[in-house]
């Protein structure tokens, strides 16, 4: 039994690392905690499903659609609402207000399309199988949904750590002025990076449309307070700490879920994410919430 | 085009009603160590910000090899040849010494989006090209053994060498250096001054903003003196010294 839990754990720790990915990346490079993020993953599934039963889309189709529509989300926000509030010099607070803004009018705007009541993909589309390990049932679709992340958050690492593109995303999050002035065009990152932290929202939003099989409106709220958690706990803006933290978070959800209360799996998994900051304030990876204008 | 890199004329700026520069002119030849100084307050950096983008002037022209700056983005103005330092240092002190150097190769490491994620062959070319060029320039402020330590651990002179060897990664003209011996002591400040010397027998301008005089004196080919916003004085560093509106202005109020 505990196998299968930690199955579970895994699955559901994977997408929350990945889509806390997307949104720890945004936090880093351009020091905006963009609360768009839970809507434009709501929007992934949501596109993703609107492929598959209006366009006969197969569910990987519909998955590249889903990144490309929710990174097009994304660099919208970032073009439309944060480049005209960095121009302004807006102090922090401003685009977190905003993008609440954004993720209202994002959750209103599915709410009107597609209405408030849970949709579902049809059975025929997800991966069929199942196989037996000892006394787990592993699902196909679950050993996508692993693969998926682990290969996304894999392309994201090496993409940080080993190219041009990753140093100066690294260069900007340390000071974007000298980048700037090392002749790195930061707004054209900061768009990037947008679009790509999007679009890892995205994805993550099918992954778990495709994992509970429904799709809410609101569905992106929790994932929003969970997305949040996993960053502070792992260390605002570190990609490591998003990692680790959303698979802490997946683990002591499902755990508690099984072997407390299926009620309270939120409450334990939050006031255990709240110990551990009592412990470590900025977190696993925290650094110095310092950084240079 | 002439022989001067980098020309200002009658470049000015205003903070509302604040005149910072007025009427600025002056001339940085290509090959020398150019000197800009002037007490606390009388407009120095501000020069810098308006050379590199970040400030755009009220008044006047800044042309660099012929072509006008102003109004340009600071990305678009390194890429025509203009790197800088800070007065305070701004090295990536999360990276090693020689992917600090790399982010300065931005403009020169172009391997495009896609050959990226197909790890394609020219992309490892460009990618062992660029590793090579930092070992190199990392050599030429002689920190190559220290290439994979982290920024963070290196010393205040050798930040500031990081500095120089990661500006000529973006493969300048012109070199701006803002204060670079601020906070440095005797032993530093010598080393450092062979370091400029070197950098400029290598063929590149150098144009530097410093308090120190000794060092300035002793380095520069030409020194323009800024007093209030305007240039006061302009010659080599003896037709500087000499000059009694300097001596009032700046050198007279040295020792305060």
């Amino acid at each position: 039994m505990l196998e299968q839990q930690l199955l579970n754990a895994l699955t559901l720790g994977s997408v929350y690392a990945l889509f806390a990915l997307g949104f720890t990346l945004v936090f880093g490079v351009l020091a905006v905690i963009n609360l768009s993020h839970g809507a434009v993953f709501m929007v992934g599934s949501y596109v993703a499903l609107a492929l598959i039963t209006h366009l006969q889309a197969s569910l990987w189709v519909a998955m590249l659609g889903a990144m490309l529509a929710s990174g097009i989300v994304g660099l919208l926000v970032d073009m439309l609402i944060l480049k005209p509030l960095r121009a302004r010099n807006a102090p922090h607070l401003i685009p977190m207000i905003a993008t609440i803004g954004v993720g209202i009018m994002l959750t209103s705007a599915a709410q009107g399309l597609f209405g408030a009541e849970v949709l579902r993909f049809p059975e025929e589309t997800l991966p069929a199988g199942e196989f037996v390990i000892g006394d787990v049932h592993v699902r196909a679709l679950e050993i996508a949904i692993v693969a998926i992340a682990f290969l996304l958050m894999a392309v994201l690492f090496v993409a940080l750590k080993r190219t041009q593109l990753g140093r100066a995303l690294r260069a900007i999050a340390e000071s974007p002025k000298a980048a700037w002035l090392l002749g790195i065009n930061v707004e054209g990152l900061f768009h990037i990076t947008s679009f790509a932290a999007a679009a890892l929202g995205g994805i993550a939003g099918v992954l778990i449309g495709l994992n509970f099989n429904a799709i809410t409106p609101f569905m992106g709220q929790p994932m929003l307070h969970k997305g949040i958690a996993v960053i502070i706990l792992g260390g605002m803006g570190d990609i490591r700490g998003a990692l680790i933290g959303g698979l802490f978070l997946g683990f002591a959800e499902v755990i508690s879920k099984a072997y407390l209360s299926s009620q309270m799996g939120d409450a334990v998994a939050f006031g255990l994410l709240f110990l551990i900051l009592l412990v470590r304030p900025s977190g696993l990876f925290g650094r110095k919430l310092e950084r240079k204008a | 085009m002439s022989a001067n890199l980098l020309s200002i004329r009658n470049v000015g700026k205003r903070f509302g009603g604040l005149h910072v520069l007025q009427d600025v002119s002056f001339e940085v030849p290509a090959g020398s160590i150019y000197g800009l100084i002037g007490p606390n307050g009388a407009g120095k950096t501000t020069v810098f910000n308006l050379i590199t983008g970040l400030l755009e002037p009220t008044a006047g022209h800044i042309d660099f090899q012929g072509d006008s700056l102003v109004g340009l983005e600071p990305h678009r103005i390194t890429h025509k040849g203009i790197a800088r330092t800070f007065q305070n240092i701004r090295i990536f002190k999360e990276m090693d010494l020689l992917e600090n150097v790399m982010v300065g190769m931005h403009d020169h490491l172009d391997y495009g989006g896609f050959g990226l994620f197909f790890n394609s062959p020219a992309c490892r070319a460009a990618e062992k090209r660029a590793r090579e060029r930092a070992r190199e320039l990392l050599s030429w402020v002689g920190l190559d053994k220290k290439a994979d330590m982290l920024a963070d651990n290196l010393s205040y002179g050798d930040q500031r060498k990081l500095e120089f060897a990661r500006a000529l990664a973006t493969e300048p003209k012109l070199l701006l250096l803002d204060e670079p011996v601020a906070g440095m002591n005797p032993s530093e400040k010598t080393i450092l001054m062979e370091e400029i010397n070197n950098i400029r027998n290598r063929g590149y301008g150098v144009f530097m903003i410093e308090h120190d005089m000794r060092f300035v004196m002793g380095l520069c080919d030409r020194i323009a003196v800024l007093n209030f916003g305007r240039i006061i004085a302009e010659g080599t560093p003896d037709e500087v010294r000499t000059n009694p509106d300097v001596i009032e202005a700046y050198l007279g109020k040295e020792d305060e």
